[in-house]
């Protein structure tokens, strides 16, 4: 009794069984395939996205205004502090008298502004922080707040926040998707091996009567179940690098305009391993539940 | 080897198929269950292969008792039991050697052993030159024995057949017996139902007589 010889011979079975009805096998494949490239395509689609996210983020500005009537000098000290801190990249200082011709010139109330006595606007310096992350960025923001002679701490990380917003959304959207989809996986499998059962009706009461254990009896059909699943994983994942890699062609075109490098980056070695998995999984999931639930019903008579 | 002990086999709706059965098969013995259709001779050949289970009363088969033997314990009794169907219950999926091959695949049989099991096997019903045949293509009396060949391949103890010469003519019937009475020869217990007084003749051996579920003596 060689139980490895046993797979090997089950394995060879199966394969055999998916070539003999090559166009079913195909399309059972390609429907697997599709199902599960698109909670994966969205999965890889978000990715791309927030590796974006994190490029864009390295440029969040917090801008430091300092007290009104504080000393020059007080505020070189204070940009010696901030270039100084470890969290801080480095710093742009704004005086009052250039931030006021910024005004001027920028916003067209120049009327207003000429009209002013004197200049409201306070020093200040624009402080480009090393880190992307948003709870990073606030928790240095609360800290420049607790320093001397700072009158405010602007953090503009509202649309990061949007951005975080947009990708939980995205990734729960994806997420749902992926259940669903999965569900259907689980249900392909389980109404092909339905079916395989009921053609091999006689053979599986056949075998029982002369002494085939279950275990014997449900390796080929939880087999079929995994060996379908792990390909369909495969036209998954070759569905998707398919599609990134004409996405991408293109995508180098509109990118070009914006002076961007942003592309889709494709599944990982190890993405792709776990989709491999996942749906290897499923796919004897739906066996093995097809399998409990019908091979029982033949009992020989 | 075969023990019944006041069987009692009772069909849901009161139907009594088996009643007060009592005998003892020995090892090695060859003997014919005999009766009318309807008399119970496949519901006690079921019983031995726990095919069934008796309402009441004790089956003792190579000492394990069919009323109460665990469903995991089946396959391995089983394995030790050849089974010839009137029906001959081939896949016609398959070929003749295939067909033969099967009960050795579910032993886990290395390959090349169990190939010269089944060539051995055929050779003995006289099916070898037949091997790549599709049971579909063979004759009655052919299909017949190559369940034979499917039910020896894995040297079993015991031979079950019911009415393996049911719908054969004279010549292929004891072409058939001559096959059991050679295995006879070698020591398995062999179990045949018939209702053919001619075989009962041509081949003597003990006879179990059924009535309607009743042995007689």
């Amino acid at each position: 009794m060689n139980l490895l010889i046993e797979h090997l011979r089950v394995l060879r079975f199966t394969l055999q069984r998916l070539l003999l009805t090559p166009n079913a096998s195909l399309l059972n494949l390609t429907i697997i395939g599709i199902a599960l490239s698109l909670p994966v395509g969205g999965y890889v689609l978000l990715e791309s996205v927030q590796n974006l996210g994190s490029q864009i983020a390295v440029t969040p500005q917090i801008s430091v205004f300092i007290t009104a009537g504080t000393s020059s000098s007080e505020t070189e000290r204070i940009g010696d502090k901030l270039r100084q801190h470890a969290g801080i990249k480095r710093i742009e200082f704004v005086s009052r008298e250039v931030a006021l011709k910024k005004l001027q010139q920028s916003t067209g109330l120049a009327d207003v502004v000429d009209g002013l006595s004197q200049n409201p606007l306070p020093d200040a310096f624009v402080v480009y922080p090393k880190g992307g992350d948003v709870a990073a960025l606030e928790s240095l923001r609360d800290e420049l707040k607790t320093w001397q002679r700072i009158a405010h701490v602007q953090l503009d990380s509202a649309w990061v926040h949007k951005l975080e917003a947009l990708l939980d959304f995205g990734r729960l959207a994806v997420l749902i998707l992926a259940a669903l989809l999965s569900f259907a996986l689980v249900a392909i499998t389980f109404n092909t091996i339905r079916l395989q059962i009921l053609t091999r009706r006689e053979e599986i009461e056949v075998a029982k009567l002369i002494g085939a254990t279950d275990a014997f009896i449900r390796r080929p059909f939880l087999y079929f179940g995994l060996t379908q699943g792990l390909l369909g994983g495969a036209a998954a994942w070759l569905l998707i690098s398919g599609s990134l890699l004409l996405l991408n062609r293109n995508l180098s075109v509109l990118t070009l305009l914006y002076a961007s490098d942003f592309r889709l980056q494709g599944l990982s070695t190890g993405d792709g391993l776990a989709l491999l998995g996942f749906s290897a999984y499923l796919g004897w999931l739906g066996a093995w539940f097809s399998v409990s639930q019908h091979l029982w019903q033949i009992e020989p008579r | 080897m075969i023990k019944f002990n006041q069987v009692y086999k009772r069909y849901p709706g009161g139907h009594e198929a088996l009643r007060n059965l009592n005998f003892d098969i020995a090892e090695g013995e060859m003997v014919y269950l005999t009766g009318h259709s309807g008399a119970g001779k496949s519901t006690l050949l079921k019983l031995v292969a726990a095919i069934e289970r008796p309402s009441s009363g004790g089956v003792l088969v190579r000492g394990q008792n069919i009323r109460s033997i665990k469903p995991a314990a089946i396959p391995a009794l089983r394995r030790n039991i050849g089974l010839i169907f009137q029906d001959h219950k081939l896949l016609f999926d398959r070929n003749a050697f295939d067909n033969v091959m099967l009960p050795l695949q579910i032993c886990g049989f290395d390959h090349r052993e169990a190939a010269k099991r089944v060539r051995a096997a055929l050779d003995k019903v006289g099916l070898l030159d037949r091997e790549k045949a599709n049971p579909i293509a063979l004759s009655g009396g052919e299909q017949q024995r190559l369940c034979i060949a499917r039910a020896i391949v894995n040297r079993p103890t015991i031979l079950l057949a019911d009415e393996p010469t049911g719908n054969l003519d004279t010549e292929y019937s004891s072409e058939i017996m001559n096959i059991f009475k050679s295995f006879h020869q070698v020591g398995v217990t062999l179990l045949i139902s018939t209702h053919d007084e001619s075989i009962l003749r041509q081949f003597p051996a003990r006879a179990l007589h059924l009535k309607k579920g009743e042995l007689q003596p």
